[in-house]
């Protein structure tokens, strides 16, 4: 899923000094799941910035709701229920759906209540940790299932850096090598003798080194 | 600004509350239980949620005060470790809004009647009196 996080507080009630009525608008998606944007938080949010703007002395209207979705058209129409009711959107989506009102609606002012931090699954409750980067050209097949684009520091193909030691990575002593999570997987798989196969210069356009991308499925489109 | 009587909202989860709700509001005050506070009673701590506690805050307390089980005697097993969790997010979230954290505590409690229920209360209304209102009570 993708894994977000709120903003700080301040930084949202920065964004929305001058609107008086705002729809903070959660998703049911990756953003309920990872806890970050659900209908829990926007409850939580509203709260906040109840309090945060009585103190200051401007008190705000507002709408809470969430959308199964933001990340697809059909859902976003329903934002329409609201017309003329608010000031601003506060989105706790992650940037997809943030972008998705922003194309749809252009006379719609829409802020993000979240920072879309990775996509990753959730290690154990209340942790999540980051497991791909959507290169779009996946090599699990020849890493034992480990990602080295998301999960080595610097992206390495070819094996760990000089800076790998007893299994840890050299940025942080928290930080498991990754490549060292893939020999001892291959190796457990008796697959080992793959690893001497060189990865050669990767093309990191489908990476989105090469501008926006787009995925067609021709049997979809009507 | 210490003679206003501070908004007290306790939050207890029913075995915590048992007691203190069995005695009248008469009687809980003849204990000392501050006049400005408010028993608010959840069937179990893990059942609060951190957005009723701010809440509370949103609607004029001055301080809140979350009783649950002991940590490693819960009824429910997590629901008062779960309470912990929330209270924290809301000391958290009151830092966050520049807000005395100070007005929100946590407090584990032996099921039934103690004297530390009233002393919980009391602490508070010191500790708020000190402070003075909410910041936030304002003009509406
Ligand atoms: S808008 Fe973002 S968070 Fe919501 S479902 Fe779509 S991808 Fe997930
Ligand atoms: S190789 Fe690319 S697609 Fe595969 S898991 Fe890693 S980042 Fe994701």
């Amino acid at each position: 899923m993708i894994v977000a996080e709120r903003k700080p507080v301040g930084e949202i009630l920065k964004m929305i000094s001058d609107a008086k009525r705002v729809l903070i608008l959660g998703c049911r998606g990756c953003v309920s799941v990872c806890s970050a944007g659900g209908e829990r938080e926007v409850e939580i949010l509203a709260s906040m910035l109840k309090v945060g703007r009585k103190k200051e002395g401007k008190p705000i209207e507002i709408i809470e709701a969430s959308l199964v979705r933001q990340c697809d058209k059909e859902y976003i129409d329903s934002i329409d229920q609201w017309d003329g009711q608010f000031d601003a959107i506060l989105s706790m989506a992650c940037g997809v759906g943030v972008n998705f009102i922003a194309n749809l609606r252009p006379m719609v002012n829409v802020l993000p209540a979240v920072n879309t931090s990775f996509f990753g699954g959730s290690s154990e409750q209340g942790v999540w940790t980051e497991q791909c980067a959507g290169c779009g050209d996946c090599v699990l097949h020849l890493t034992g299932g480990l990602c080295p684009v998301a999960r080595c520091a610097k992206s390495l193909m070819n094996g760990p850096c000089g800076g790998s030691q007893d299994g840890v990575c050299e940025i942080h002593k928290d930080v498991p090598c990754i490549w060292q999570s893939v020999y001892e997987k291959m190796n457990g798989l008796g697959r080992q003798q793959e690893m001497l196969e060189l990865a050669p210069i990767r093309d990191w356009r489908s990476a989105g080194h090469g501008g926006p991308r787009t995925a067609v499925r021709d049997d979809l489109t009507v | 600004m210490s003679d206003f009587t501070p908004n007290i909202q306790v939050f207890c989860c029913h075995y915590t509350s048992q007691q203190a709700l069995a005695v009248s509001p008469e009687g809980l005050q003849a204990d000392g239980f501050p006049a400005g506070a408010n028993i608010n009673r959840v069937v179990c701590g893990g059942k609060l949620k951190v957005s009723s506690l701010l809440k509370a805050f949103e609607d004029g307390a001055d301080g809140v005060c979350v009783v649950a089980c002991p940590e490693d005697k819960c009824h429910n097993l997590m629901g008062s470790q779960r309470a912990a969790k929330r209270a924290g997010a809301v000391k958290k979230a009151l830092a966050e809004l520049d807000l005395e954290p100070e007005r929100i505590s946590m407090h584990h409690l032996e099921r039934g009647f103690h004297q530390e229920f009233v002393t919980v209360a009391q602490e508070m209304e010191q500790r708020v009196k000190a402070m003075g209102p909410s910041p936030i009570k304002g003009e509406e």
